[in-house]
């Protein structure tokens, strides 16, 4: 009971004071940094992408996003490690799902599917890119799992999928070292801003962003269901 | 207008919170977390933030509820003190 | 100043469940509280009074959108915060199989 009574008092003068030095340092509603300046006049000119949030993701903090999707390369990788097991693991779930469930998402699963390589292909011109599509297309197979018993991924295929989408990656971006200089430089001509075939390597990148981040989460998820307790 | 749909939406989402830290059945817990997930995935989008708010709603209120249910069915459901 | 009292009790709740709770999963659950409360802050620092989305359409011109770098960043930690909870889940799975508890104290390695 002291314990839980020092906490919330502890708590209560660091969040006091990190509120006031907000309220000092950055007021609510206030105008962007210089940085963001560049980005928000220049951006649609320099990157040709309609949508700056992916131009800063993908164009100019592109080098960042490589070391981030490595980040979610490893943590899977860390996931398979921890629940290894010596024996190839067997689901065991004694529930059937229910008729509903698996007539919905026998349904809903290429929907969801084409739902996601959607968003993941108009990344650049509406809300939406490869991390949303990825996560979209990675609940897809949960829900096969959720209503198929004995349903378990194509290991091997999936394996080659996510390497073939990171190499592409990277791939682009050494080329853009030889080509131009510096890496991930922009190799492909910008066209039209709004357009589906524009603003260059970013909607190339983007595809291979959304599979591969698909690819990691269903990898989790396989790996969470499939080991026995 | 939206003032108070979003003040309406804050006082839920620490309802939510608290609920999610005091209860000991971690099943209900972790819904309460992916309400406050979804909650502020709304609030991302009164933010002018779409982009931020599909991923929220995608990856915080899907697949971390998920996760953790997975979890949860492989270790234990309740919390002894 | 909703938005920054918002995200500072869900930071607050979320150092409470790690302060307070010995349950492993809850402590995760408490992490993943922090992870939306931080996400929340950093996206109402980049909020400008009165401006729409940074998507330049026509209609939309560059002195009327948001700033676009703080929802970048968050982009990318949102899709970290799952791959670690995930990681660390599985940590937890492991801990449960040798120690059959879930309690922090009970774990003889993990004693505080």
């Amino acid at each position: 009971m002291i314990k839980r009574l020092v906490s919330i008092i502890i708590l209560a003068v660091v969040i006091t004071s990190l509120f006031m030095v907000l309220s000092e340092t950055a007021p609510f509603g206030d105008d962007e940094t210089v940085v963001s300046h560049r980005y928000i006049y220049k951006g649609v000119d320099e990157t040709g992408s309609a949508n700056l949030v992916t131009a800063v993701v993908l164009n100019y903090r592109g080098f960042d996003t490589l070391g981030e999707v490595t980040v979610l390369f490893v943590a899977a990788t860390g996931v398979g490690a921890a629940l290894y097991t010596r024996k190839h693991p067997v689901r065991k779930n004694k529930v059937e799902a229910s008729l509903i469930v698996k007539t919905g998402s026998k349904l809903l699963f290429p929907m969801m599917l084409l739902f996601g390589a959607y968003i993941f292909v108009h990344g650049h011109l509406t809300p939406g890119g490869g991390f949303q599509g990825g996560a979209v297309i990675a609940t897809a197979f949960v829900f096969k799992y959720i209503s198929d018993t004995r349903y378990s991924i194509d290991h091997v295929g999936f394996t080659k999928m996510e390497s073939a989408s990171g190499m592409i990656f990277a791939g682009l971006g050494i080329m853009g070292l030889l080509l131009g200089g510096y890496f991930l430089l922009n190799i492909l001509p910008n066209g039209t801003p709004g357009e589906l075939i524009s603003a260059g390597i970013l909607p190339i990148i983007y595809i291979a962003i959304g599979i591969k981040v698909g690819a990691e989460l269903t990898g989790i998820i396989d790996r969470m269901m499939g080991v026995e307790a | 207008m939206i003032e108070v749909a979003v003040g309406f939406l804050v006082i839920a989402m620490i309802i939510f919170s608290v609920y999610a830290a005091e209860t000991g059945d971690l099943m209900y817990a972790v819904v309460a977390v992916m309400a406050v997930s979804l909650i502020v995935s709304m609030l991302f989008y009164v933010l002018q933030a779409p982009d931020v708010a599909m991923a929220e709603a995608a990856i915080g209120a899907g697949l971390t509820t998920a996760v953790f249910v997975l979890a949860i069915k492989k270790t234990e459901r309740y919390e002894h003190d | 100043m909703m938005f920054y009292f918002a995200s500072a009790a869900l930071i607050a709740i979320g150092i409470y469940m790690l302060m307070v709770k010995k349950n492993l999963i809850k402590m995760i659950l408490g992490l993943s509280v922090i992870d939306s409360g931080v996400n929340l802050l950093l996206i109402s620092i980049g909020y400008i009074n009165g401006k729409t989305a940074p998507i330049i359409q026509p209609g939309v011109s560059p002195s009327n959108v948001v700033d676009p770098l703080p929802q970048a960043l968050v982009l990318t930690n949102i899709v970290i915060g799952v791959s670690v909870t995930a990681l660390a889940l599985s940590v937890v799975i492991r801990v449960y199989k040798h120690y059959k508890t879930l309690n922090s104290s009970e774990v003889r390695d993990l004693k505080w």
